[in-house]
């Protein structure tokens, strides 16, 4: 399945199978995502969102089959050129993640100081660009458990654009956001990405919002994708599973029972 | 699929299931732990930053630890003096009391009980960080930006312990044998002089405080080891920190406890 019109694909998951113990959690799974714009990856929960961001940031290893970020599968490389090829990568965790013993500054000052041998002063004036960004630059000294969530986020993605990455994954953003908080984060997500030329992928099942900013949406269940294409596209589809999905419905192909006996025999029996 | 009727047969079954699944998983957190151990002690890093690190964690891990272990030494090492003196004076021989509370704290109460004391302080504390760290996803944001954790977080953390340790050791028999004194000396009347020259005599370097060290080094390793590999490798959630930090603390005690066995056997068993 290629991108969207013209756009080359910036990241392919080419037939990836994943275990974990004997749960199958992707089998063959194919999707490309294009270069430059927001994609959504929606699913059910416990779909194997999370896991799908670990294996394109080349955390773990598929089971069979291979992940190629701008054509260069990860597991291949080296550990010096996984390296550079993480700085190149920003990902934004569920939590935040933001390390509880370093002030916002040092947060933000980690990877650059981790990548790059620039001085002090100059690493002072990036950290504060980033900060400017997501409009946190007065919270610079400031401990992640002084933040608030809304804000621990915020901090997370200055950090994971301070060195300029091509690439922007975001796992869950929207999960537990107030309205504000949740505009802010949208409308941040947007901007990066179109300001700084990001490829961004967000996995979420926010469904509305996350249908609200992305120009490309993938819907993943039964460890497959079921639908993919632009936001139209989806709420149009006719197939049973993303109708499912995208109206929130709560019986359908994923069934709100969860398999059991007969329900006569176990009251009676 | 088994209706709630039939539930006997599935909770036999199920029962040998979960004993076999609990063995392999045991062997396989084994094995995972000799890995871990080797990649975290070579990780730390050598430079200025690196040292920096390990001395943060010296100071929490060893400094921190210090108010317990000097309490409990001189109070260990009173209890000492106070039942030596009560034992030896049934056979005239309170003057020896000086070495038996030496000898017993240098050899056997140091290492064993600074052990169990740093495990249940120390150790259930970096079980709980570096849960804590893995639970709220910091160590994988860490490695997603190309920083191996175990190089930043779990190496100097590991190197901490080892050295801190021994240390702990040491102040803990020397603050044992100082209350030793202060009982039967200041308090019990048994003669200064004997006291302490019974005890230089009696007291070997390298039979007794050397051999007390090696114990005390070979604890440190594995109480360290055993508690960071429990926050490394526990299920990232609050009840699995809770289970990690107590399997910290229970598994550092039994192995302290049977290795002193083996390393007592060793060293002045004869064997």
């Amino acid at each position: 399945m290629k991108g969207i019109g013209s756009v080359e694909p910036y990241i392919e998951v080419q037939k990836i199978s994943f275990l974990r113990g004997h749960r199958s959690i992707f089998n063959d799974l194919d999707l490309s995502i294009p270069k430059g714009k927001v994609t959504a990856i929606m699913g059910p929960s416990g779909i194997g969102k999370t896991t799908l961001l670990k294996l394109i940031g080349g955390q773990i290893k598929p089971s069979s089959g291979r992940v190629l970020i701008d054509g260069v599968d990860l597991n291949t490389l080296k550990r010096r050129e996984l390296f550079e090829a993480r700085a190149k990568m920003g990902m934004l965790f569920q939590s935040g993640a933001l390390f509880s013993d370093l002030s916002v500054f040092e947060n933000i000052a980690f990877p650059l100081r981790a990548h790059t041998k620039l001085p002090e002063d100059m690493i002072r004036d990036v950290v504060l660009m980033k900060l400017h960004a997501v409009g946190l630059r007065g919270a610079w000294d400031m401990m992640p458990s002084e933040l608030s969530g809304g804000m621990t986020r915020r901090v997370a993605l200055a950090r994971a654009i301070a060195l300029d990455p091509e690439l922007i994954m975001y796992d869950e953003p929207f999960a537990g956001q107030d309205p504000i908080a949740m505009g802010v984060l949208v409308q941040l997500i947007r901007l990066l990405n179109d300001a700084l030329g990001l490829t961004s992928v967000l996995v979420s099942h926010d469904i509305a919002e996350a249908l609200s900013i992305c120009d490309h949406a993938i819907i993943i269940a039964d460890g497959r994708v079921i639908g993919a294409g632009s936001p139209a596209e989806l709420k149009n589809d006719n197939s049973p599973l993303v109708k499912q999905f995208v109206n929130g419905l709560p019986d359908g192909p994923v069934p709100f029972h969860y398999p059991a006996g007969d329900y006569r025999m176990d009251l009676l029996g | 699929m088994f209706s709630i009727n039939q539930s006997w047969r599935y909770s036999v079954l199920d029962f040998i299931r979960k004993t076999g699944r609990t063995g392999l998983d045991y062997s396989s957190s084994v094995g995972r732990s000799g890995l871990f151990l080797l990649r975290a002690i070579s990780g730390l890093p050598l430079s200025l930053d690196g040292l920096s690190l390990l001395a943060v964690q010296i100071y929490k891990v060893g400094v921190l630890s210090l108010i317990i272990i000097v309490v409990s030494g001189l109070f260990i090492g009173m209890v000492l003096g106070l039942q030596g003196y009560n034992i030896l004076i049934d056979y005239g021989s309170e003057q020896a009391v000086g070495q038996m509370v030496a000898l017993t704290l240098v050899r056997e109460l140091g290492p064993v009980v600074t052990a169990l004391l740093f495990a249940g302080r120390a150790g259930s504390a970096l079980t709980a960080e570096i849960g804590l760290m893995k639970a709220t996803e910091q160590l994988s944001s860490m490695e997603m930006m190309g920083v191996d954790p175990l190089r930043r977080v779990i190496a100097p953390r590991l190197w901490a312990g080892f050295i801190s340790m021994p240390i702990l050791a040491i102040i803990f028999s020397s603050v044992g044998i100082f209350g030793g004194m202060l009982v039967s000396v200041d308090w019990l009347g048994v003669f200064e002089g004997a006291f302490w020259s019974n005890m230089q005599s009696s007291v070997d370097f390298s039979e007794d405080i050397l051999n007390g060290l090696i114990k005390a080094v070979v604890f440190g390793l594995v109480c360290s080891w055993i508690a960071v590999f429990q926050g490394y490798d526990l299920v990232p959630t609050s009840e699995g920190i809770g289970i990690a930090t107590t399997k910290t603390v229970v598994y550092s005690s039994l192995s302290v406890l049977s290795l002193d066995f083996l390393l007592t056997a060793v060293m002045f068993g004869g064997i």
